[in-house]
């Protein structure tokens, strides 16, 4: 299998460096975010009503995309297990660079009601680089939506740099990774 | 050279318009679907944010030369067909590249984006990527042979291949229009219109949810924003030749403009009322009742 991947460490990629091109795609991020469909705890529930008639994120210019070659945000809904988080880096590392991260839910904060669980992680932005939390067990779509509101803020501001502090910190990240997936037979960075 | 330049430059000129025709209708018919879902739905301007988004992602993996030119073959396909059908009937500017005989390269070019699809996707190795060719190939296929029936009942009554020829027979009123001079031909043409429009329930190849996106599940950055620019020119194009074909042509950019979107809403009205086929259920619909009709066509206008 390891010829199907690339082990090359990430690099991180700077902004455009022009100043109205880089405002121009920053604005242009912020209003087409395409969801990776990948529900990964119980807060995923939370994403159908979004997309459904009473909320309809569309209109924000927020749509589901199946594959994370072509998204651009993870939601991480609500509690990680180990398990998951190895699906989970593995797809976060799929994404093309500009990617965010939103944590949702108390789990992704300190783990929530399951602080003390055995193979659940407790804080989330020691593995993956998180731009906005949304706390609450569970938060409602309309605290989602605010989230939603909070990270198309940081985007346009060109606050939101996750994918190149993922990169400059990738020993960390990666130190902390392994440190929980005790099975790691995963490339060190799957492109 | 000058007539070369001159040529190009009308090309391009043409090119761009139906671009922004195509995101235009996109965006148009996002709204109406989210209308009849009960939703307010994206802006009208939704597409066109989503390709500089896709354009200004800044890291991009590729998995090989073909993979770089799957969307490549895909845009010849969407320009290709665009430039051999006259836009516009007899306008400088929206005339294109007509010639005698273009209708059978046209429908050779309905296939051509595909095949070269097929390629780019194998070469991704991605397996949904290969699921999704293979069902787009096997529906297409089926969605030809009544297009097919329908283009030589087409040819057999006007006895000419020329579109241009078609466009033109057709001028002079209402009722001159294919639709009610040849309406079993249209018929025939308009189901499988179903096929070619990537609306329910006709988009087994994107199959968002079991096999997701389809044949573009690893193209990103430029590669998706080549694919999404010829999503809007493909989809386009095929209207303008159904408009072309049945519907007595465009004489001035506006009634184009008005024609491609009327046509375009009859698949979108089927899509937004009916499920997914399978796409085992979807061959055998098109090669039953649409390609009897489009028989039965071909016999009317031959004999």
């Amino acid at each position: 299998m390891a010829e199907l991947f690339c082990d090359a460490r990430p690099q991180a990629v700077d902004p455009a460096a022009n100043r109205v091109v880089r405002a121009f795609y920053n604005w242009a991020q912020a209003n087409s975010l395409f969801i990776l469909a990948f529900g990964t705890g119980c807060g995923a529930i939370e994403l159908r009503p979004l997309f459904t008639a009473r909320y309809d994120i569309s209109r924000y210019g927020i749509m589901p995309r199946p594959t994370p070659r072509q998204s651009g945000l993870f939601i991480i809904g609500g509690y990680a297990s180990i398990k998951t988080m190895k699906r989970i880096i593995r797809s976060y590392e799929q994404m093309q660079n500009p990617k965010f991260v939103m944590g949702l839910g108390s789990c992704t904060v300190n783990g929530g009601m399951y602080w003390d669980s055995y193979n659940t992680i407790n804080r989330l932005d020691y593995y993956l680089p998180v731009d906005v939390y949304v706390a609450g067990c569970m938060p409602r779509p309309e605290s989602l939506i605010a989230g939603f509101g909070r990270l198309k803020t940081l985007i346009r501001e060109g606050r939101a740099e996750g994918a190149n502090r993922y990169a400059e910190n990738f020993d960390w990240y990666k130190a902390n990774q392994k440190r929980i997936i005790k099975d790691w037979n995963m490339p060190e960075y799957n492109w | 050279m000058t007539y070369w330049l001159a040529a190009v430059g009308r090309a391009i000129v043409s090119l761009f318009f139906i671009m922004n025709v195509g995101l235009l209708t996109f965006g148009v018919v996002g709204r109406i679907v989210a209308r009849v879902h009960g939703r307010i739905g994206p802006p009208v301007w939704q597409p066109y944010v989503n390709i500089v988004k896709t354009i200004s992602m800044r890291t991009a993996v590729s998995h090989g030369v073909m993979f770089y030119l799957g969307p490549v073959f895909r845009i010849t396909g969407g320009v290709g067909l665009y430039l051999l059908i006259p836009a516009v009937h007899g306008s400088t500017w929206l005339g294109n590249f007509h010639f005698t005989g273009d209708l059978i390269l046209v429908v050779y070019f309905i296939f051509f984006g595909m095949l070269g699809m097929a390629l780019g996707a194998a070469e991704s190795g991605h397996p949904y990527s290969a699921m999704g060719v293979m069902r787009g190939l096997t529906q297409v296929t089926a969605s030809e042979v009544p297009f097919a029936f329908a283009i030589i009942a087409l040819a057999a009554r006007h006895h000419s291949l020329s579109i241009t020829e078609i466009v033109a027979a057709q001028q002079g009123g209402l009722l001159h229009w294919n639709l009610f001079v040849a309406p079993v031909a249209t018929a025939a043409g308009l189901f499988s219109l179903l096929g070619m429009m990537m609306q329910s329930p006709f988009d087994i190849h994107l199959a968002p949810q079991e096999i997701p996106i389809g044949p573009p599940t690893e193209f990103h950055s430029s590669y998706l924003a080549l694919l999404q620019t010829n999503r809007s020119i493909f989809a386009t194009a095929k209207l303008v030749l159904f408009v072309n074909l049945f519907f007595g042509g465009a004489t001035s950019i506006v009634a184009l403009v008005v024609k491609v979107f009327v046509l375009f809403l009859f698949p979108v009205a089927v899509g937004v009322v009916f499920p997914r086929y399978r796409v085992e259920q979807s061959v055998r619909w098109f090669l039953g009742v649409p390609t009897a009709i489009g028989i039965a066509a071909v016999l009317i206008e031959t004999f």
